[in-house]
């Protein structure tokens, strides 16, 4: 194997450690051989689910929550999943021991400030899962690290206790006021912002908060890495599906894949106002009369 | 049955329109991007093709999203020929392919006939190109948007247009789409056009709705529909064409997920075949169901894809030709 492709990505048959229930979601552990020690907070993995002779063709796409590069049973990955569907549904039926082929880690991972900066991470549901790994990441370059996690209700937050460890101040909010804060995260972000001087923003969750974390963050000069959540069909890069508007470093704006050239993107070069179109002046958007 | 062979025995090299592939199972076009994204997973040079993301004269945003739909052994597709135009294309993605050592099977598609010929003029040219693929499954500008591939006269003038201009010794493939009547009277007009050989088939459409909204969930309305689920309609439409053009080369592509599937499309009288919708399912596979065909022709005693290629259509007495196993007396 060659350099270059020891960074990529593996496809590898994983085998189940754990899956333990947490509030409305679903904590999925896996032994996958190689993969952990090359994710890093971010990336995501892409998993095969219904088995060998699935009718259900396509991936099935989670960040990494955590990545240990050895244990008892070698490196494991771990991802936080909520049930939606047949296949959010089979993998939160898995038993240990039970097989499933990953694929990862894949996509770009979070960039890190050079300098020993504040930074806010903030979350929403279970979006929060790869900001714990990147609060390690942070805290390890001298970084302060402040969270803020957001939910529609209590049993939707993730990680809520791991913060406290993680992070030098936390805030909660929640829709219903369960916990914390009723309200968005937007909520508490001016004041987390002002009173922690951030200078980076990481955000992970709908795409509506991230939008909203990253008009904030602009509107006060702050830096801010978006982890979106696109549907995606391979999460390799060769099904096209996972797209939005972004605008280069060129002024152009293009339909850019959330798999290869996300999931993690800087929030002010997201079009956010037009995700699901293609906005007027895109790289090869139609024209009049043009192609339809 | 005939004793089974060694699996190192099976050369499972194959010669289409006279360009030889090292294998016949190839990756689909809109399935594989330009092949650089397959590499951590399989290598491009020892695949039979790699079939590239249909490339257009201009850059193309791609429709919006939501742009795809898993639907029972299947998905529906609304991508809208995303791509970065010819230039990029034979600028970045075809010299890599190239200096890779991969076969690079160049999928091109036009709004008009305009635009086919020159799109067959540039890349015919180009080096490296093992051979051209026309996706004529899209609208027709001139002709109210009506889709190429429907009408047999259009069909025959956008391959007509690509052949003119591409060197007589690159093969020009021609791509049908299965939503048509008589796909036997598409297939007879393309070749007497001057196709080398045919792809059988593009997706079909469909559509999926929404269980909450109640609308289509594609932005698009409708949507290709791909996977295995139609694989039973591609290897009708191989089996319908090869019986009536048995010597025309044809690629099956539809659904394949396995050694066995392939097999069955060569049976069916498919000279090689594209894996394509799998590929997002397990982005090894163009490899693994060549190495599984194989096995699949092995075990049946057979030593080349060329041995089974049509067997389906002849009677159950009739012998298949088989090499005669070592050690067996005649």
């Amino acid at each position: 194997m060659t350099a270059a492709t020891a960074h990529g990505p593996l496809q590898v048959t994983g085998r189940v450690l754990s899956v333990d229930r947490v509030g409305d979601y679903h904590h999925l552990t896996l032994v996958a051989s190689g993969v952990a020690e090359r994710t890093r907070p971010g990336a995501f993995v892409a998993l095969a689910v219904g088995g060998p002779q699935s009718a259900m063709l396509l991936r099935r796409s989670f960040s990494v929550y955590r990545a240990r590069r050895s244990g008892v049973y070698g490196g494991t990955v771990e991802v936080v999943l909520a049930v939606h569907g047949k296949g959010t549904e089979w993998l939160a039926g898995l038993r240990p021991q039970d097989e499933v082929d990953v694929v990862g880690p894949l996509g770009r991972p979070f960039a890190l400030p050079q300098e020993p900066v504040p930074c806010v991470l903030v979350g929403g549901g279970y979006g929060s899962a790869p900001l714990f790994g990147l609060a390690e990441r942070l805290r390890a370059r001298g970084c302060g690290v402040h969270l803020v996690l957001g939910a529609a209700t209590e049993r939707r937050l993730f990680g809520v206790l791991e913060a406290r460890r993680a992070a030098q101040s936390v805030e909660v909010t929640t829709d219903d006021g369960s916990l914390g804060v009723r309200g968005p995260v937007t909520a508490v972000l001016p004041a987390v912002l002002g009173r922690t001087c951030a200078a980076v923003v990481y955000a992970c969750g709908p795409m509506a908060m991230l939008r909203a974390v990253a008009h904030l963050a602009e509107e006060r000069g702050v830096w801010s890495q978006c982890a979106v959540e696109e549907s995606m069909a391979c999460g390799v890069g060769v099904c096209m599906t996972c797209v939005l508007p972004v605008r280069g470093e060129d002024g152009v704006v293009r339909m850019v894949r959330s798999c290869t050239e996300g999931p993690v993107f800087r929030g002010d070069r997201v079009l956010w106002d037009d995700v699901g179109t293609v906005p007027e002046g895109t790289l090869g958007a139609p024209r009049s009369g043009g192609h339809r | 049955m005939t004793p089974a062979v060694d699996e190192a025995a099976v050369d499972l090299g194959v010669e289409i329109a006279g360009t030889t592939f090292p294998t016949p199972v190839m990756t689909a076009s809109g399935c594989a991007a330009a092949g650089r994204e397959l590499a951590p997973f399989l290598d491009v040079a020892r695949i039979g093709a790699v079939v590239t993301k249909s490339v257009l004269l201009d850059p193309r945003s791609g429709r919006a999203t939501p742009r795809m739909v898993e639907t029972p052994s299947g998905m529906l597709n609304s991508i809208g020929l995303q791509g970065p135009g010819i230039d990029a294309f034979l600028a970045t993605d075809l010299p890599w392919l190239v200096q890779r050592g991969a076969r690079a099977v160049v999928s091109i598609a036009g709004g008009s006939l305009g635009e086919y010929a020159e799109l067959g003029r540039r890349v015919g040219v180009a080096p490296g190109v093992a051979a051209i693929e026309v996706n004529i499954s899209c609208p027709n500008v001139e002709d109210r948007g009506l889709v190429f591939a429907c009408d047999p006269s259009q069909a025959a003038r956008a391959v007509a247009a690509v052949r003119r201009g591409v060197p007589r010794d690159v093969p020009v493939l021609a791509k049908l789409s299965p939503d048509v009547t008589d796909i036997v009277a598409v297939a007879d007009a393309v070749v007497e056009a001057g196709a080398s050989g045919l792809s059988l088939v593009n997706t079909t459409l469909g559509l999926a709705i929404d269980p909450e909204t109640l609308r289509p969930v594609l932005g698009g309305g409708t949507g290709g529909l791909s996977g295995p689920a139609i694989r039973p309609l591609a290897l009708r439409c191989v089996w319908q064409v090869h019986a009536a053009m048995p010597t025309v080369p044809i690629i099956g592509v539809g659904g394949i997920r396995t050694g066995f599937d392939a097999l069955e499309f060569l049976a069916a009288g498919a000279s090689a075949v594209q894996v394509g919708t799998v590929t997002f399912h397990d982005p090894s596979a163009p490899a693994r169901v060549g190495e599984e065909l194989r096995g699949e022709l092995a075990v049946r005693g057979f030593t080349s894809p060329g041995q089974v290629v049509g067997v389906a259509h002849r009677s159950a007495q009739a012998p298949i030709d088989r090499p005669v196993p070592q050690g067996a007396t005649l």
